[in-house]
C-alpha cells in the first residue's frame, strides 16, 4: 500500500475520497482551484495544492499539473474521482509514466469502453446482449422489412446520418412497415440529405438499471445492481439498489453479463455496466441490453456501499496498491434497501436552471449518510456543477428506506440559494415511486405535478415576519406596551416572488398576532419556545434580509427594504445587466448603434444555456462595457443606451 | 428592608374595589378607544382613500416593532367641543426609533382637517416640553390644515399658543435637539412653519402640501390660479424651493426615511461618534481608477466614488433633489459615521446653501465631515452674481470655516478658485488634507488665468491704438498656462506642504480611516457659528 494520495478532484467526491483513504491510515493530498482555496476538501487533506484558475481547464483538468502536484508532494497515486480526468487514457497513461499509480482501470480498457459503437460491437462479441438491431448497407426495402420481423415488433427506423427524431418512425407491426419506411426515407433525405435508415429494437417501457463491477485485471465481481430510472433530461435524480421488482434470475443473469463485460477487457478497478432494461412486461432475464460502460467511480456508488457493506472506495485503493479482489462473488449478498437523492442547487420553477449562491445555513439529518462537499457559508459557484449533497439513506426494506429517504429530505435544511429539495420530495412520494412502477419516463410524464409550488404555509410567513421584525428573540418586559389600544405594525415581506404585508400586533415579549388578507395568526412563546398557531414553530435561518423557514423543503421570506421605491428600473434607464453570472458569448452592436425594442443586443452564456440580451427599449447604443469572452458577474452592465439623439 | 403588605387578596373589599376599578377602567378604555378612532367613520374612509394610512398607523410604522409607546394625553379634549376633537386632534408620545427614544407628534386629519383646536395646541405644547425637559428628539407627523378659524383667540395670539411651537422647534435645535418633520399631507399657513423650522424634512410626493396660503387664498389675494401640488407639492419643495429636504413616495417611505433619519443622529457626546462593525464597500475601491476620468474635464458622477468608499455603498443622501451639484449625505467609513460634501459640478447658489445646511447637520450632531473636492468653482454670470451667489457661497464657507467637527479633505480632482474655500482647502483647517494624483490645484484654470491675462494685455495696447494678432496673443499665453499647469500639480503642491500627501485613489478609504481615527483622538468641541450672511 502507498502512503500518500492525491485526490485530483472537489466537492463531495473528494471529501469521500479522503474520509477513506484517512481511515486507511493514508495521508492525503487535495488539489484545488483558486475558488477553491477554502474549500471543504481542501482542509480535510494533509496537504493542498492550488492548481490555478477556477475554469476547470486551468485547474482540475490539467493533468500536468497535478502529476507534478503529486510529485512534488510525495503522493504514490491519484485518485481521479469522478468527472474531470476520471476517464482519460491520456492521464492514465501520464501517470504511469510518472510512476505514479492511477486508482482505476488501465488506459487500454478506457479507450475500449470510450468509443460507445466500438464498445458495443466488443461486447455482442463478449456475449453480452445489445439492443437488436439492423445496422447493414444493404438499404433493399424487403432487407430492411425482414431484419425488422427477426428483431421482433415494435422497431424504431431511424435516420443512420439522425438527431433529434428526424426521420424517425415508431412501426407497431409489420403492415404498417412500408408506408413507416417511405416516410422516414422522405424526411431523413430531406433534413441530412441521406436517406440511409437503420432498424432497431423498440424499447417500450424503458428502465435504466446498471450493475456494479469491481475487477482486479484478471479477475471481477459485480456488486448486484442499481436503478437509476428517475431521470430528467439523462440527468439521474434518485436512485436506488437494489432494482424494484428484481428478480434473482435475471440479477444473475445481469450481473454475468457485466462481469463478462469488465473481464473481456481485463478490467481492474470499480466500473459500471449500463443496460437498458425493457419493463413492458415486467422484468425478465432476456429484455436487458448493453449501453455503456462507465470506467470509474460512478455518483450513486453509495447505494451500492449500503446494501452491501463494501466500502468501494477503499477496494479501489487496496486493488490499486495491488492486491487483488478481496472477495469472491459467493461471499457478496444484499442487505436491505437504500436510496440515494441528489440534492441540486437549481431553479425549478424556471426550469430547473442551475443557482448559485452562499450557502448561509446548511444541515442535515444525523440519521442520514450526507455526502457533501460544502459547509455553511460555502459557495455554490457557477463554474462547477451546482450538487450541494446526495442524501443516502438504508432501511430494511424498500418501504422503509423510501420512507427514511422522505424523512431525511423533509428534514434537510438549505438557505442562502434555490433547490430542487421539494422537487425530490414530490418525487419521493409519487405513486410509481412507492409502488417501485419506475421508468425513465416518470419525471417527463409527471412533470407538472411534481413541480406545483405549494402555497407557503401561514405559519412560514408569520415566523419569518417576526424574525425580520425583530420580536421573535424580544426580552424586555416593556416589549409591546402601550397604555390602551397595542399598535399594529406592518410588515412587508415577499414570498415566493409575490408581496405580502403582514400586519403584527405585539402585545408582549411572548405574545403577537399576525394578520393579513384572510389570516389572522396567534404567536405565544411558552418555556421560551414559540408556538405558531397552536403548533410548534419550524426552524429558521436568517442570513440578511431573508429568513428561510424550514417547512416544505424550506421557504424563504425577504424582506422589502421600504426605501428601495422610487428611481427609474435599470431597464427603462436602457442599461442592460447581466441576469446571471457567465460568459460572454457574443456581443451584436457596438458603441453608436442604433437599435429597436427587443433587438438582440449580446449572448450570455451562463449555466451551459445562451442567454440574448435584448433592448429593454430603442434607442442608441452609449457603451459596451464587457468584451466577447468576458466572465461577468450578475448585475453587471453589458450594455448601456441612451436617446436617440 | 421589604415591605409588608396586610391586604388579604380574597377579602370582601378587595372584591368591591376591585369591581368599582374595574368599572372605572373600562368608562377610561371606552373614551381611550373612541379618542383613537378620531374622526368619524367617513373621514376615516376619505383619509384612507386617498392612499395615506390612518394616524396610529403612521405611529405604529414609525416606531420600532414591539417596542414600548408612552402615549401622552390620550383622552385630551373628551368632552370638550362637543365631542368634535378626539384626541386632541393629535396623537403624542415617547415611541422608540432605530432603537432611540423619541417624541412623536402625529396630526389627526380625519378631526376637522387636523387643525388645531386650544386643545390641540395645549398637547403639542406638553409634548415638546416633555420632549426639551428629556431631550428627545421630535418627530412631526405633519397632516394639518392649520389653526382652527372658528377659535382663533384661544389660538393664536397669547404666549401658549400657536406660535409658542415654533419657538420651541428653534429653541429644541439651538439645543441639539434633532427636529424631524414628516410632511404627509397639508402643512397651512403656520403650519408651513413646522417643517420649515424643522432640522430635516421630509415630504410626500403628491400628497404633502406646504405653503403659507392655499391656492383658493392666493387665488383671493392676487388672482393667481394654481394648484396645490404647483404652489407647494413634495416636487417644488424638494427640487425648488428647499424647504423640504427628502421626497418620499408614500406614506410608508415616508416612515422609513424618517426611521432612517433618526438612525443618523448617533448622539454623539463630546467624545465623538460611537464607531460602527465597519463593512467594505459593495463596490470594488480598485475600480476607482477606471470610474475617474482621466481628464478633469469630463465629468463624472461622484456617486460613483463614494460608492466605493463607503461601507456597503450605503449612503443617506441629503436633500439630493435640490442643488444637485454638491452632493450631500450621511454614511460610515471603516465604521465611523461621517457626512459627505462632495462636488459633482460647478457650485450655483442652492448648492452653497444646501452644503451650509448640511455642515450645520453633523456640526450639531458632532458628526465628522469628509470633503471630496472636485471643484472649478462657483458660476460666474450676471444672473448668478445679482442673485448673490457670493453671499450663499459666504454662507457655506462660513459654516466649514466655523464648525468645530473634525474635516477631512481629499482633493479628488480640481481645487480651483473660491470652490477650494467652501470645500474645506488648506486655509480651512481640515484635520487632514489628502490629494489623488489626478488632482490639481490653483487658483483657477491655467487656460481661464492666461485669458483674463491676455484680456488686460489687448485692452492696454489697444487703448494705446496699437494691433495685437492672434499669433501674438498665443504666444503670450503658453508661459501662463505652462507655468499654472506646472504649480498646479500635486507633486508641485505637495512638496510645498500645501497638503499632508498624495494617496493612491484606491487606498483613500483607508487613509480616511486613519485620518478620522486620529482626529477623534480630541474631544468634539460645540460648534459656534459666525453670522450667516442671509
Amino acid at each position: 500500500m502507498f502512503e500518500t494520495v492525491l485526490i485530483a478532484n472537489r466537492g463531495e467526491i473528494a471529501c469521500r475520497v479522503i474520509r477513506t483513504a484517512r481511515a486507511m491510515g493514508l495521508r492525503t493530498v487535495a488539489v484545488h482551484s483558486d475558488v477553491d482555496a477554502g474549500a471543504l476538501h481542501v482542509g480535510m487533506a494533509d496537504a493542498a495544492v492550488s492548481l490555478g484558475g477556477a475554469a476547470p481547464a486551468e485547474s482540475y483538468l490539467r493533468g500536468d499539473a497535478i502529476i507534478e502536484a503529486a510529485l512534488a508532494t510525495g503522493a504514490q497515486a491519484i485518485h481521479p474521482g469522478y468527472g474531470f480526468l476520471s476517464e482519460n487514457p491520456d492521464f492514465a497513461e501520464a501517470c504511469a509514466a510518472a510512476d505514479l499509480v492511477f486508482v482505476g482501470p488501465s488506459a487500454e480498457a478506457m479507450r475500449a469502453m470510450g468509443l460507445k459503437d466500438a464498445a458495443k460491437a466488443a461486447m455482442e462479441a463478449a456475449g453480452v446482449p445489445v439492443v437488436p438491431g439492423y445496422h447493414g448497407s444493404d438499404q433493399a426495402d424487403d432487407v430492411l422489412a425482414k431484419a425488422a420481423s427477426d428483431i421482433g415488433y415494435p422497431v424504431l427506423i431511424k435516420a443512420v446520418a439522425g438527431g433529434g427524431g428526424k426521420g424517425m418512425r415508431l412501426v407497431e407491426n409489420a403492415d404498417a412497415f412500408a408506408d413507416a419506411l417511405r416516410a422516414a426515407r422522405a424526411e431523413a433525405k430531406g433534413a441530412f440529405g441521406n436517406d440511409a435508415v437503420l432498424v432497431e429494437k423498440f424499447v417500450a417501457k424503458p428502465r435504466h438499471i446498471e450493475v456494479q463491477v469491481f475487477g482486479d485485471g484478471t479477475r471481477a465481481v459485480h456488486l448486484f445492481e442499481r436503478d437509476c430510472s428517475l431521470q430528467r433530461r439523462h440527468q439521474k435524480v434518485i436512485e436506488e439498489a437494489p432494482a424494484p421488482g428484481m428478480t434473482e434470475e435475471m440479477r444473475e443473469a445481469m450481473g454475468a453479463a457485466a462481469v463478462r463485460a469488465a473481464e473481456a477487457i481485463g478490467y481492474s478497478g470499480a466500473g459500471t455496466v449500463e443496460f437498458i432494461v425493457d419493463a413492458s412486461e415486467g422484468l425478465r432475464p432476456d429484455g436487458f441490453y448493453f449501453m455503456e460502460m462507465n470506467t470509474r467511480l460512478q455518483v450513486e456508488h453509495p447505494v451500492t456501499e449500503e446494501i452491501t457493506g463494501v466500502d468501494l472506495v477503499e477496494w479501489q485503493l487496496r486493488v490499486a496498491s495491488g492486491e487483488s479482489l478481496p472477495v469472491r462473488q459467493e461471499d457478496l449478498s444484499i442487505h436491505g434497501h437504500a436510496f440515494e437523492a441528489r440534492l441540486y442547487a437549481e431553479d425549478v420553477p424556471a426550469g430547473f436552471l442551475p443557482a448559485t449562491g452562499t450557502l448561509s445555513h446548511l444541515s442535515f439529518p444525523e440519521d442520514a449518510r450526507a455526502e457533501t462537499g460544502v459547509r455553511a457559508g460555502d459557495e455554490i459557484s457557477p463554474w462547477y456543477d451546482p450538487m450541494i449533497a446526495k442524501v443516502v439513506v438504508h432501511g430494511a426494506t424498500r418501504a422503509i428506506a423510501l420512507k427514511k429517504l422522505s424523512r431525511a429530505l423533509a428534514r434537510t435544511e438549505v438557505a442562502g440559494t434555490v433547490t430542487n429539495l421539494r422537487f425530490l420530495l414530490a418525487l419521493a412520494a409519487h405513486p410509481g415511486m412507492v409502488s417501485g412502477d419506475v421508468d425513465t419516463g416518470l419525471i417527463g410524464r409527471d412533470i407538472d405535478a411534481l413541480t406545483v409550488a405549494p402555497e407557503v404555509p401561514g405559519t412560514a410567513i408569520a415566523l419569518g415576519a417576526m424574525a425580520l421584525a425583530g420580536v421573535l428573540e424580544a426580552d424586555d418586559p416593556l416589549t409591546g406596551f402601550s397604555l390602551w389600544a397595542p399598535l399594529r405594525r406592518t410588515v412587508e415581506v415577499e414570498v415566493e416572488g409575490e408581496r405580502v404585508s403582514v400586519c403584527l400586533e405585539v402585545s408582549g415579549p411572548d405574545a403577537t398576532d399576525l394578520y393579513w388578507g384572510d389570516t389572522r395568526i396567534e404567536a405565544r412563546r411558552l418555556g421560551g419556545a414559540w408556538r405558531i398557531g397552536g403548533r410548534p414553530a419550524p426552524t429558521h435561518a436568517v442570513a440578511g434580509d431573508t429568513v428561510t423557514v424550514f417547512v416544505d423543503a424550506g421557504h424563504a421570506i425577504r424582506a422589502v427594504d421600504p426605501l428601495a421605491v422610487g428611481g427609474d428600473t435599470a431597464a427603462a434607464k436602457g442599461v442592460i445587466e447581466a441576469p446571471m453570472p457567465g460568459l460572454v458569448r457574443a456581443v451584436h452592436v457596438k458603441t453608436g448603434d442604433r437599435v429597436e425594442e427587443g433587438a438582440p443586443l449580446a449572448v450570455l452564456e451562463a449555466m451551459k444555456m445562451e442567454h440574448v440580451m435584448k433592448a429593454g427599449r430603442a434607442g442608441v447604443v452609449a457603451e459596451v462595457p464587457v468584451a466577447e469572452g468576458a466572465q461577468v458577474a450578475a448585475g453587471d452592465i453589458l450594455i448601456r443606451l441612451e436617446d436617440d439623439a | 428592608m421589604r415591605l409588608n403588605s396586610a391586604f388579604i387578596p380574597g377579602g370582601e373589599d378587595a372584591k368591591r374595589n376591585r369591581a368599582a376599578h374595574l368599572a372605572a377602567l373600562d368608562e377610561m378604555r371606552a373614551a381611550a378607544e373612541l379618542a383613537a378612532l378620531g374622526g368619524g367613520e367617513r373621514a376615516r374612509e376619505r383619509h384612507v382613500g386617498r392612499g395615506k394610512m390612518l394616524p396610529r398607523e403612521r405611529v405604529a410604522n414609525l416606531l420600532d416593532p414591539g417596542s414600548p409607546f408612552l402615549e401622552v394625553g390620550a383622552v385630551a379634549a373628551h368632552g370638550l367641543y362637543d365631542g368634535a376633537a378626539p384626541c386632541a386632534g393629535v396623537i403624542a408620545g415617547v415611541g422608540r426609533v432605530a432603537g432611540r427614544d423619541v417624541m412623536v407628534l402625529c396630526n389627526d386629519a380625519t378631526v376637522k382637517g387636523g387643525t388645531y383646536y386650544p386643545m390641540t395646541v395645549k398637547k403639542h405644547l406638553r409634548a415638546q416640553e416633555i420632549a426639551e425637559a428629556c431631550r428627545l428628539p421630535c418627530i412631526y407627523l405633519v397632516d394639518s390644515g392649520g389653526a382652527n378659524l372658528p377659535n382663533q383667540d384661544e389660538v393664536f395670539p397669547d404666549r401658549d399658543h400657536f406660535g409658542r411651537i415654533f419657538f420651541n422647534q428653534a429653541q429644541m435645535s439651538a439645543k441639539g435637539i434633532a427636529q424631524i418633520a414628516v410632511v404627509m399631507g397639508s402643512c397651512t399657513a403656520g403650519g408651513a412653519y413646522v417643517p420649515a423650522m424643522s432640522d430635516v424634512t421630509i415630504i410626500v410626493k403628491e400628497q404633502g402640501t406646504i405653503f403659507l396660503a392655499g391656492p383658493p387664498l392666493v387665488k383671493a389675494a392676487t388672482g393667481e390660479v394654481v394648484s396645490a401640488e404647483d404652489l407647494g407639492g413634495g416636487d417644488v419643495h424638494t427640487r425648488l424651493s428647499g424647504v423640504a429636504d427628502y421626497l418620499a413616495e408614500d406614506d410608508a417611505h415616508a416612515l422609513a426615511l424618517a426611521r432612517r433619519a433618526v438612525g443618523n443622529l448617533s448622539l454623539i457626546g463630546p467624545d465623538g461618534p460611537p464607531r460602527e462593525a465597519p463593512e467594505p464597500p459593495a463596490y470594488d475601491p480598485d475600480d476607482i481608477l477606471g470610474v475617474v476620468p482621466a481628464d478633469l474635464r469630463t465629468p463624472y458622477d461622484i456617486r460613483e466614488v463614494i460608492a466605493r468608499i463607503v461601507d456597503g455603498s450605503r449612503f443617506d443622501e441629503f436633500k439630493a433633489r435640490f442643488g444637485e451639484t454638491l452632493v450631500t449625505g450621511f454614511a460610515h467609513v471603516d465604521g465611523w459615521p461621517v457626512g459627505i460634501v462632495a462636488n459633482n459640478g460647478v457650485l450655483f447658489s442652492e448648492a452653497a446653501q444646501k452644503g451650509a445646511h448640511f455642515v450645520e447637520l453633523c456640526s450639531q450632531r458632532r458628526i465628522p465631515l469628509v470633503f471630496l473636492q472636485n471643484i472649478t468653482g462657483f458660476m460666474v454670470g450676471q444672473k448668478y452674481e445679482n442673485e448673490g451667489i457670493a453671499r450663499h457661497g459666504a454662507k457655506m464657507v462660513t459654516a466649514v470655516a466655523t464648525t468645530a467637527v473634525p474635516k477631512i479633505t481629499m482633493l479628488v480632482g480640481g481645487s480651483f478658485g473660491a470652490g477650494n474655500y467652501g470645500m474645506a482647502g488648506r486655509a480651512y483647517d481640515p484635520r487632514f488634507l489628502w490629494t489623488w494624483p489626478n488632482s490639481r490645484i490653483s487658483v483657477m484654470g491655467g487656460a481661464q488665468a492666461a485669458g483674463v491675462l491676455a484680456t488686460v494685455r489687448r485692452e492696454g495696447i489697444e487703448r494705446k491704438g496699437g494691433t495685437w494678432s492672434a499669433e501674438e496673443e498665443a504666444a503670450f499665453r503658453q508661459p501662463t498656462i505652462d507655468m499654472f499647469e506646472a504649480q498646479s500639480h500635486p507633486l508641485y503642491a505637495s512638496a510645498r506642504l500645501w497638503d499632508d500627501g498624495i494617496v493612491d485613489p484606491r487606498r483613500s478609504r483607508e487613509v480616511l480611516s486613519l485620518s478620522l481615527q486620529a482626529a477623534l483622538n480630541a474631544p468634539v468641541e460645540e460648534t459656534r457659528f459666525g453670522v450667516f450672511r442671509m
